[in-house]
């Protein structure tokens, strides 16, 4: 696709994400002072557009390929394939949160604003070239994200959450200057090709500078993806937060952290893959099994998601391993996936209750499944699905992942692996069970149905069987923006 | 079209569900049952229509695969929803849709009363799509998605009944103990792709000779975990202890899953992956003992249980145990075979033992039976033809497949096994011949309530035994022994078990085949008398038995503690260790929390030091010392 075929040149459309999301957080923060009601659409409505506009146009270049900014952002197959997903989890959050804030009293236009801010850190961590705008996407991100948090503000739970996640927030960025701060040091560069064509001059394996550098970076990352041991911060965090809130960022905060890491996994770290492989399967090891082991005896379900989403960490993390182009794709299509089904999960319990009170433990599921069949049919699906059993696409991921691990030759991690899987399906069904075999206890849940929500829900159920059932259109994918990202 | 629409087989069950979700409250209690079992009735019509066109074909050519759906295919990574068709699929798809399709019936009788009626029928048929998915699939990942499924539905309705608690704990049991087993099976499947590069049987089967040298321990450690997962869901020593269980589901279930069908699983899989299983001759040394080891040890069991469908549940236990020991010494054919004919006896036997229960108003104690033998004379009578089948009396259906068996191992050299066999027939002979005297002869020992109420089942349930009790008589005469050129079932099969070792052993003399019927006949008469004599003729024996015996006893009738010695090794650790990592890593945090709201009465201040110093410090000082312990860890190297 060469010259101008679209008005514009190419450049501008690959950006165009990102004018588009800084575009829309500003146009929402200026309508603040607009007079509107509590129940007024307009901000959901406009995040809304814009974020079909950013995924509009990425789509119109996603064949091109562009470094920009002086090979600081680069619009390659990996930034694209992520961009969509952004916009998708910006999308299905927005619809989540549609009625959900409403209902909660926290309406507010700033709350999409931050949203909006938050999918930009994200686009911009996952095109970021650099390890200078890695940490400007991160801290992007994670800064909205604090505030959104805590954006119950009447609630002590969530003041409380959104203060933990920030102080440790703070802490690991820390960790992250500091290794970016070492790897300038020993390489003379913060751009990540530049960084791996000196790796490849002169190998600094025993360089000090470097090595530590490589680990406070990783350490950083795998804050954001909440790896045992820099997970602490999770489950308080997911719980506390507005469950809207909660599902945009187990999706999107997740998937952002990893995009750095495969592409720091597919340059730099490349280089060193020896000296990281031990580590990196230790805290793939731990994460899946301290994420599995604690979730088993959760009786509050966004706490059990969260140590769920933690051990799902873990099985990314073991395509990381893998690494090189199949690995990466495997992250990638697990991703999209796990992206999917935890946004459905979470999005069921933004449903639940009436008005601003929360009904998220186990016991409130009970008897749902048959006083609201469709209901208890979609979370079966995304329990089903997040417990990785067929022909859901959770099993596809999960059989893609462990393949390519296994060709790697790793195969105590692929067994531990399995094990950690097969465990997890006891706390997925619990809910199943909960929801079929189970009589309410005290006063069955309300249900507070709402147009947007049940889309969006339904949009996460009909995409889990899709591609459980037709897995190779988005692996194909995958595996071609990890080829185009090269 | 030429190609015999494999796919619609498990298609119209679903398709069943489908309707039931989608109108099944408008349709009555009638209507479910006409579209339950019209669905699987018409399964069975495809089936047969399929299985005969199969029959048509010359003997080379008889595979039939019908690619219905490519799933995925990136690279060398692909799997493909197809259906194959096969002298051994056609058998095990037979016998689900066939003996499914009865059972259905039975059920419409059995569960009228039932107020989850409509739950239940969903339930079977969304198993009997699963299954038949299972024994259909063409490669390992679809036959995966049928063995997950027939787990799920199992779980599903072991647990149907979940007002009761023992009903909602023998679920969980059952689910437990099966993915232990699938972690096998996943595993197992996993190698096998790694190593010869695809899941399809055709091709894997092809390569695998290439890529693996017989007996090396690649193949093995990878037979060994589909083995596992074999355990797992046929309930073989160490993983049988859920079956039992299981009973708490209601009876046609028992019927269909826990006998019939599903619990066969386990051999299928086994017969299907024959060429591996035939690289290994470790593997299959394996399952020859543990297959002897579980028919005796089940056995043993059954003989002092006194709930009427336990019984019969360690008599499954045991019958699969048989069948392991067929492909265990190589003869594939044997094992088939004696899943075929069991699946009539056992399912006709859970069946009587239905209406039984039925008749009887729930009673299920063989202590609180007898004489029934003139109330209820339809049940009485099929379940007659069912035991004598089951202790392997000519010529109905158990014996010709149990004396091929045992003959099979004894010609292989497997004279142990052989051995354990016959022991185990006499034992089989024993404590059935007991559940019937114990339910139908004799003196009643019934309350006054269950006398009362006493009557034979409506016709639903009666015609579906006198069906199973045809095949059940007479099911076995496709496999008459010493036939020039092997016996019908044989030469049916011979296509997929050319060339497989126990198949291909000398084959015995008449001379020894003559001895060895009339050594395994004079067992099961062995077994039937002793019963005759301990519960009919002297009653008071059993109980000098049960005392000059009593270590015995007592160890078998608590089924030798097997399930409190899992409980005190596997699953209190477990337990605990949950347990542990919540209390140390939550509960001290969240408790803390929740005392930290209490705190605000106190003062802002006292909170903010506890925020602080409390957990936000203790995640941070993990998160250092986890960098810590990395960096000390690369330093190190």
């Amino acid at each position: 696709m060469s010259g101008v075929p679209f008005l514009l040149p190419v450049d501008w459309w690959a950006l165009g994400a990102v004018i588009a999301l800084s575009g829309g957080a500003m146009a929402l923060l200026l309508l603040e002072f607009l007079p509107h009601g509590p129940e007024s659409n307009r901000a959901a409505l406009v995040s809304l557009v814009t974020l079909l506009a950013a995924g509009a146009s990425v789509f119109v270049v996603r064949d091109s390929r562009r470094a920009l900014f002086d090979g600081m952002f680069v619009h390659d197959g990996i930034t694209v394939f992520f961009t969509f997903l952004f916009c998708a989890i910006g999308i299905l959050s927005v619809l989540l949160s549609w009625d959900y804030v409403k209902r909660t009293r926290i309406n507010r236009t700033e709350y999409y604003a931050l949203l909006l801010s938050s999918t930009l850190g994200m686009v911009i961590m996952a095109g970021s070239n650099d390890l200078i705008t890695v940490f400007l996407g991160l801290e992007l991100m994670s800064l909205a994200l604090y505030v959104l948090v805590g954006f119950r503000r009447s609630h002590l739970e969530s003041n409380e959450a959104s203060l933990k996640y920030f102080l440790l927030g703070a802490f690991a960025s820390g960790f992250l200057l500091y290794g970016i701060a070492l790897l300038y040091g020993a390489t003379g560069t913060t751009n990540l090709q530049k960084m791996t064509a000196v790796m490849s001059d002169s190998p600094m394996l025993e360089n000090p500078l470097f090595v530590v550098g490589a680990l406070l970076l990783v350490v950083g990352l795998g804050f954001k993806v909440s790896a045992v041991p820099f997970h602490m911060w999770t489950p308080d965090a997911y719980e506390g937060a507005p469950t809207s809130v909660t599902a945009f960022m187990s999706a999107g905060a997740k998937a952002a952290g990893f995009a750095a890491l495969v592409r720091v996994g597919l340059s730099t770290l490349g280089a060193v893959r020896t000296d990281w492989v031990p580590v990196l399967s230790a805290i793939a090891i731990l994460t899946m099994t301290v994420g599995n082991v604690t979730a088993l005896l959760q009786n509050n379900v966004k706490r059990m998601l969260a140590y769920s989403s933690i051990a799902h960490a873990g099985y990314v993390l073991v395509a990381i391993v893998a690494g090189g182009r199949d690995g990466a794709s495997a992250a990638l299509f697990y991703l999209a996936v796990y992206s999917l089904m935890n946004l459905g999960a979470f999005g069921i319990l933004t449903l639940l209750g009436r008005g601003t009170e929360e009904r998220v433990l186990v016991s409130d599921l009970a008897g749902l499944g048959f006083r609201h069949p469709g209901l208890g049919i979609a979370m079966t699906v995304f329990m089903l699905a997040l417990g990785g059993i067929p022909p859901t696409a959770g099993f596809m991921a999960k059989v893609y992942v462990f393949g390519v691990a296994l060709k790697a030759g790793l195969v105590p991690l692929v067994i531990i692996g399995v094990l950690n899987s097969v465990v997890s399906v006891f706390y997925y069904l619990r809910i199943t069970v909960a929801m079929y075999m189970e009589e309410p206890q005290a006063e069955p849940t309300h249900v507070s149905w709402a147009v947007p929500g049940a889309l969006a829900v339904l949009a996460a159920v009909a995409l889990t069987l899709w591609w459980g059932v037709q897995a190779h259109a988005l692996l194909d994918q995958a595996q071609r923006s990890v080829l185009g990202g090269m | 079209m030429n190609f015999p629409l494999l796919w619609i087989i498990p298609a119209l069950p679903l398709a069943a569900v489908g309707l039931n979700l989608l109108i099944g409250d408008r349709l009555g209690k009638r209507g479910t049952a006409w579209l339950a079992c019209g669905a699987v009735g018409l399964a069975f019509a495809f089936a047969v229509r399929a299985v005969l066109r199969l029959a048509g074909l010359p003997e080379a050519d008889r595979t039939i695969v019908e690619n219905a759906y490519t799933w995925m295919r990136v690279g060398d990574f692909s799997a493909s929803v197809a259906f194959l068709l096969d002298p051994l699929s056609a058998v095990m798809c037979l016998v689900v849709t066939g003996v499914g399709f009865l059972i259905h019936v039975y059920s419409v009788g059995y569960m009228a009363h039932d107020p989850s009626f409509r739950r239940f029928f969903l339930y079977l048929n969304l198993f009997m799509f699963a299954m038949l998915t299972l024994v259909l699939a063409d490669n390992f990942l679809l036959m995966f998605v049928g063995w997950e499924g027939v787990g799920l539905c199992s779980y599903l309705l072991i647990g149907f009944w979940y007002e009761r608690p023992s009903a909602a704990e023998a679920g969980k049991k059952a689910f437990v103990m099966n993915r232990i087993g699938d972690f096998g099976f996943i595993l197992g499947m996993l190698l096998l792709f790694a190593w010869a590069g695809s899941l399809q049987y055709d091709r894997l089967f092809a390569i695998a000779p290439h890529v693996f040298v017989k007996g090396a321990a690649a193949i093995t450690i990878a037979t060994l975990l589909l083995f596992l997962g074999a355990t797992g869901k046929s309930a073989q020593i160490p993983l049988y202890t859920w079956l039992p269980d299981a009973m708490e589901g209601p009876t046609p279930v028992s019927a269909l899953i826990h006998a019939a069908t599903m619990v066969t699983a386990g051999v299928y899989m086994v017969a299907r992956c024959h060429p591996l299983f035939l690289l290994a001759p470790a593997s299959l040394e394996t399952v020859a003992v543990v297959g002897a080891a579980t028919a005796l040890f089940a056995a043993t069991i059954g003989l002092a249980q006194n709930d009427i469908k336990r019984v019969l549940a360690y008599s499954t236990v045991s019958q699969l145990g048989y069948m392991f020991m067929a492909c265990g010494v190589g003869a594939f054919t044997a094992g088939i075979f004696h899943l075929m004919t069991h699946a009539f006896f056992k399912a006709l036997l859970f069946l009587g033992a239905g209406s039984v229960i039925h008749a009887l108003s729930d009673e299920q104690d063989l202590r609180r039976m007898g004489g029934l033998a003139g109330k209820l004379p339809w049940t009485h009578g099929t379940m007659l033809v069912a035991t004598l089948a089951i202790a392997g009396i000519p010529p109905l259906a158990g014996f010709f497949s149990k004396d091929e068996i045992l003959s099979r191992a004894f010609a292989s050299g497997h004279s142990g096994v052989w051995l354990v066999g016959l022991v185990g027939a006499a034992l089989t002979a024993f404590y059935m011949f007991r559940l019937y005297i114990l339910a139908f002869r004799g003196p009643s020992r019934l309350s006054h309530e269950a006398e009362h109420h006493l009557h034979e089942s409506p016709p639903s349930m009666i015609i579906p035994l006198v069906v199973l009790a045809a095949l059940s008589a007479v099911g076995g005469l496709v496999g008459q022994p010493m036939q020039e050129g092997g016996h019908l079932f044989e030469r049916w099969m011979r296509p997929v078990f050319e060339g497989a070792g126990g198949e291909a052993a000398a084959p015995l003399s008449p001379r020894t085949e003559w001895t060895l019927i009339a050594l395994s006949v004079a067992a099961a008469a062995l077994g039937i008398y002793g019963a005759y004599r301990t519960y009919l003729v002297e009653p008071g024996l059993a109980a000098r038995l049960r005392e000059r015996l009593r270590a015995f006893h007592q160890a078998v009738l608590h089924k030798y503690w097997i399930d409190e010695l899992y409980d005190a090794l596997v699953v209190a650790p477990v337990y605990h260790l949950s347990q542990r990592l919540w209390r140390f890593w939550d509960e001290r945090i969240v408790d803390g929390m929740v005392n930290g709201v209490a705190y605000t009465f106190e003062g802002v201040s006292a909170l903010l030091r506890l925020f602080q110093t409390g957990f936000v410090g203790t995640y941070a000082l993990f998160f250092t010392l986890g960098v810590l312990v990395i960096l000390i860890e690369l330093g190190r190297r």
